[in-house]
């Protein structure tokens, strides 16, 4: 590690001399060790994919432990790290969402949502009785007001910022590679529109082979792939990804996985 | 237990929905209402919305204080979503929505705790819809209930609230049987609908019908006016010489 606590990381209400709270940078360690989380902004909705290690050979996989949650009709959230920390902000994210159609008759912004989470993940990282949430949240949602879907991040330290593509989770950084490729930034692409982005139907494809790709089948423990989408084609509702398309789009990453290494194969074998 | 020192309980309804008619048929559910809400003496509201689904397989229609109705429905709708947030998938399929006979339980529970603490909702709720099987998944047995302000819950295969116990009741009980085409538990709607028109000081001939069936859904029309004729001797005939009350 760069550098020791010593002393200074005991509380998250103590700063260290050079200006960190360790508490916090900790709080990101144990997200940075979870199961990877992808969510990617798409030309016609927002996709989720959430690595979800099996710990445990005699777990019913398919309810427990679910790690994207419904939060509001037209929002959803997806959580790494610490799985209980996280199920805490799933739920505040659900009140923040009910009581605001309650006070406004109206579903809540994605931003004002977001900005929700911020506050609350942040006050935690104030306190030195209390502990910093260790998950990271990423917030899929659609604005009925302005028609505008975006993707936003929550980290343990309260920051939250509006994506194209985020990843969080061991394999946070070849997968950040990966998806720049795919979500390109309209602004500084050189035709600049919206229509450079891909589908939800294809990012499906896309992330299920990143993550795939990122994960050791010797290091990492099995996993189940949880998907969800939030699109044009499910009238902006936040929806499972079918099983179906899951299973296809897995089967697509394993053979585009395959045949990349057989290439590479042959190469190594030429020289 | 009354209401907190400085508000009031209800004591009286101020804008108010008159009768909602309901009957089942071969495949559903149907519920008639008119969209008349009256401020005491004065048609005030003549496009008011007392029928509406409250999740994708459930109908509720209410007579009554009308800001009572919006009350209920907004709980209603966010008990539906929260259901639909908190389930065990993410996927439909698995999930269930609560049952049309699950909804008028829960109304009975909420009326009936209002009435205790002497602050009721002031209405008559039909709730229209299905039953549910054993393993959770909703039935094909049509469903329907009514709730009322001091939550007494009652189910039958027909039902009315309002004037239409009186007016619309002993005719539908006439005409009904279990297998009705839809277009004929209609026609007997539109039929008490327009009688009870004639008959009920608050109703309006602008009305709305809603069926609830298992392959649709719930499906809610838009306010449509009724004919009506005038001209039955019995409207003209000048009652008053007759030498009795002067009545209908």
């Amino acid at each position: 590690m760069a550098s020791s606590g010593s002393g200074y990381d005991l509380s998250s209400s103590t700063f260290s001399p050079d200006g960190r709270i360790f508490q916090i940078e900790y709080a990101a360690k144990a997200v940075e060790n979870a199961g990877t989380m992808l969510g990617l902004r798409c030309r016609d909705g927002v996709v989720l994919a959430v690595e979800k290690p099996l710990l445990n050979k005699m777990l019913v996989a398919k309810t427990t432990g679910r790690r994207i949650h419904t939060v509001d009709e037209h929002a959803g959230v997806a959580i790494t790290g610490f799985v209980s920390d996280g199920r805490q902000i799933v739920n505040r994210a659900r009140e923040e969402a009910s009581s605001y159609d309650e006070t406004y008759g109206t579903k809540i912004p994605p931003q004002t949502l977001a900005s929700r989470l911020s506050t609350y993940v942040h006050y935690f990282t104030l306190h030195g009785a209390l502990r910093p949430f260790g998950a990271s949240t990423l917030v899929a949602a659609y604005d009925p007001a302005t028609k505008k879907h975006s993707l936003h991040m929550v980290e343990p330290s309260g920051v939250s910022y509006e994506y194209f593509g985020a990843a969080a989770g061991r394999g946070r950084q070849p997968a950040r590679t990966e998806m720049e490729k795919l979500a390109i930034n309209p602004k500084t692409s050189a035709s600049g529109g919206e229509e450079e982005l891909i589908t939800c139907a294809e990012a499906v494809k896309q992330l299920a082979k990143i993550i795939y790709t990122l994960h050791d089948e010797s290091k990492d423990k099995p996993f189940e792939l949880e998907m969800s989408w939030l699109s044009e084609g499910t009238g902006w509702k936040h929806a499972g990804v079918p099983k179906a398309v899951i299973a296809e789009a897995t089967v697509w990453a394993k053979k585009e996985i395959e045949e990349a290494e057989d290439e590479s194969e042959d190469d190594e074998m030429e020289e | 237990a009354q209401a907190m020192a400085g508000n009031q309980a209800t004591t009286r309804p101020i804008t108010t929905g008159t009768s909602v008619l309901g009957i089942k048929y071969r495949g559903g559910v149907m519920l008639a209402a008119d969209t008349l809400c009256s401020y005491g003496n004065m048609a005030k509201y003549k496009n008011a919305k007392r029928l509406l689904s409250v999740n994708s397989n459930t109908l509720v229609g209410a007579s009554g204080e009308y800001s009572d109705l919006q009350s209920i429905s907004d709980l209603l709708k966010a008990n539906a979503l929260a259901d639909r947030c908190t389930a065990d998938s993410l996927y439909e399929e698995d999930n269930n929505e609560e049952c049309a006979k699950e909804v008028w339980s829960y109304l009975r529970a909420v009326m009936y705790n209002r009435r205790n603490k002497m602050n009721p909702l002031w209405n008559d709720v039909v709730v229209a819809g299905f039953k549910q099987n054993t393993d959770g998944t909703t039935s094909d047995t049509p469903f329907l209930g009514v709730v009322d302000k001091i939550g007494t819950a009652y189910e039958d295969d027909i039902l009315a609230t309002g004037f239409g116990g009186y007016i619309a009741l002993p005719l539908m009980r006439e005409k009904y049987r279990a297998d009705m085409e839809e277009g004929e538990a209609r026609a007997l709607l539109e039929d008490c609908l327009r009688i009870l028109f004639y008959r009920d000081c608050r109703a309006l001939n602008r009305v709305q019908i809603a069926k609830v069936t298992k392959e649709g859904g719930v499906l809610v029309s838009d306010p449509y006016e009724l004919d009506t004729f005038w001209d039955y001797e019995g409207f003209k005939q000048n009652k008053g010489s007759l030498g009795t009350d002067g009545g209908w």
